[in-house]
């Protein structure tokens, strides 16, 4: 059995913290703090990330009315070489912490693990989270944020944005983790570091395909199905691909990266991405719906690209992972 | 779908930068700022500076704007909508060096703005270096 | 009329440096690359001098001037004082805009910050 089955673990409480260009976005009005100076006070964009994320646990914390002491385990990362802005964010709490990295799965992949963990019966509370910094990440994988340069249509926009789950075992407040898919890595061989969302989009119609053919569900038992950073041209290439491999989404599928940012108004090219684009929307626009019962049953497919900016010199392509994670509704 | 086929697809689907639009965008912007280029060599001219100091002298003035919008903040808007129009004159250099030399101030003077001042703009001194010295070789022992 | 020249020449080597950008997988990395080193070679041939009388600052501010620069610089050191020249006359007529770039790039980093649009 690849399909993780996950029992008793319930997301009771969500936070997200996001910058200037996403508050004035669709989703403007559903995050929890809106930070319009993209320094966060502080002093260089490394730190203005591991504050942005700071901020969003206090507030998490604050939401469930728990202490430090009240949990067990906190997991995330973020884009930044040894995942600094996270372990910056967490070490006042002193809380056990596992850093991840999985690029802009990471929203997913530390939901995955820390359910994986209050299954087990020997966590009994346990913090998800991921962010992103647009100035950070153009820094460290691009170029100078002043330096002069024109983005092809198919590039993607970071999201300025941190979200942080509280996954807990005995409240449940009616969203739960049920399920999770490991994700494969997948290398296309794109090569283009603008066109991400082509080099992702393999990968998510694989664990795609790999749930629904071990589950047996179909498209149909799901209200949406959503990607993380696909993007314009990776959500586009996806659809075709599946229906390609006999899998119709039955227009159910919907991506982060396409929701955070309006494409008409925003100058964001193809969409959002970053660890922060699906841990913010899934915090903070989905999390609500399944509490309301607006919807019922959602997929996560968290879409990361693992590139650094030294492989894009090297020309090697770029291995791309999604990892899924099936949120339901508890009650009826 | 092999990988080939695949990329072909990605190739083949992506939306290409608007060739035209951007074209005429860098052409009007690149042509004032050597317009603007001449108007400054006229000026030191005018000054009584000799022609090549003049000319020296209005590089020197377009790198100074340059760095100034770079500082400010305008630079990289202008060139986003300039593309080529900034990057080909003096003034793209100019930007490529102070730009990252602004924002590597977080890691200090010596070690930050230093010592990336040249990480983007270092390859055009090298090679029009280089190729200088071989011209020169080329130039004492044939001519 | 030698604003004019200087608008369309220097108009055009932008636009042919963008439709590579856009029609190619050059990078704007190797544009200026390929730009100084075009100056120094056309300099070299005795192509650029013409160019030069022609359009004035529509060839000395683009990056192919700065090349241009370098050529002379070296040729006009080699001639003076033999082979040394061609290690000294490169940088010494490009002097005014290295140092400049230096300088200034030093000076906005010590008076601006980095910021986001």
């Amino acid at each position: 059995m690849a399909i993780l089955q996950y029992q008793g673990c319930y997301i009771s409480h969500t936070a997200s913290t996001v910058g200037k260009i996403e508050a004035e976005g669709p989703l403007g009005t559903c995050f929890d703090l809106i930070e319009r100076d993209p320094y966060f006070g502080e002093e260089s964009w490394e730190k203005a990330e591991s504050e942005m994320v700071h901020r969003t646990l206090n507030v998490l914390l604050k939401k469930a009315g728990k202490t430090p002491d009240d949990i067990d385990l906190i997991l995330g990362g973020d884009l930044l070489n040894q995942c600094t802005a996270s372990t910056f964010a967490v070490s006042e709490l002193k809380i056990p912490f596992l850093g991840l990295y999985g690029a802009c799965s990471t929203a997913a992949e530390s939901l995955l693990i820390g359910s994986r963990f209050c299954c087990s019966g020997q966590t009994k509370r346990a913090i998800a989270f991921a962010g992103s910094h647009f100035c950070s990440s153009e820094r460290q994988f691009r170029f100078p944020l002043e330096y002069g340069n024109q983005k092809t249509p198919t590039a993607q926009c970071t999201v300025t944005g941190a979200g942080a789950f509280l996954i807990d075992t005995e409240e449940d407040r009616g969203v739960e983790v049920c399920e999770g898919l490991v994700g494969r890595i997948v290398d296309n061989g794109v090569k283009d570091a603008n066109n991400m969302g082509a080099a992702m989009a393999t990968a998510a119609v694989d664990t795609i395909l790999r749930y629904f053919d071990e589950s047996g569900h179909k498209a149909e038992d799901f209200d949406c199905i959503v990607t993380g950073d696909l993007g314009a041209e990776g959500e586009e290439i996806a659809e075709v691909l599946l229906k390609k491999c006999g899998f119709d989404p039955q227009g159910r599928m919907t991506d982060c990266g396409m929701l955070i940012f309006d494409r008409e108004k925003q100058d964001v090219n193809a969409g959002g991405s970053g660890c922060g684009c699906s841990a913010t929307v899934t915090a903070s626009y989905f999390y609500p719906k399944l509490r309301s019962g607006e919807i019922r049953d959602m997929l996560l497919i968290g879409t990361g690209a693992l590139l650094s900016p030294r492989t894009v010199l090297q020309k090697e392509s770029i291995p791309s992972v999604a990892h899924l994670v099936h949120l339901r509704r508890t009650q009826k | 779908m092999n990988k080939k086929d695949y990329l072909d697809y990605v190739s083949e689907r992506s939306k290409k930068s608007r060739c035209l639009l951007n074209s005429i965008k860098a052409f009007f912007v690149g042509g004032l700022i050597c317009a603007l280029g001449q108007a400054f060599s006229d000026l030191y001219s005018h000054l009584g500076a000799e022609k090549s100091v003049a000319s020296a002298l209005a590089s020197v003035s377009l790198i100074f704007l340059a760095g100034l919008l770079t500082g400010i903040g305008w630079f990289d808007v202008l060139a986003k909508f300039a593309g080529a129009g900034t990057l080909v004159p003096i003034t793209g250099f100019a930007n490529a060096v102070s730009s990252i030399a602004i924002e590597s101030r977080s890691e200090g003077y010596v070690t930050g703005v230093c010592a990336d001042m040249f990480k983007i703009a270092g390859p055009v001194i090298v090679f029009g270096t280089s190729l200088s010295v071989i011209y020169g070789i080329i130039y004492y022992f044939c001519i | 009329m030698t604003y004019v020249y200087s608008f369309l020449v220097g108009g055009l080597l932008c636009v042919f440096a963008q439709i590579l950008i856009d029609k190619t997988k050059i990078t704007p990395a190797y544009i200026l690359v390929g730009y100084v080193c075009a100056g120094v070679v056309l300099s070299a041939v005795g192509l650029y001098e013409p160019f030069k009388e022609f359009a004035a600052a529509g060839a000395t501010v683009p990056l192919t001037g700065f090349g241009n620069l370098l050529a002379t610089g070296v040729r006009e050191a080699v001639a003076e004082k033999g082979l040394f020249g061609a290690l000294t006359g490169g940088l010494t007529a490009t002097a005014a805009g290295i140092t400049a770039t230096i300088c200034f790039a030093f000076l906005f980093s010590i008076l601006f910050k980095s910021k986001q649009n």
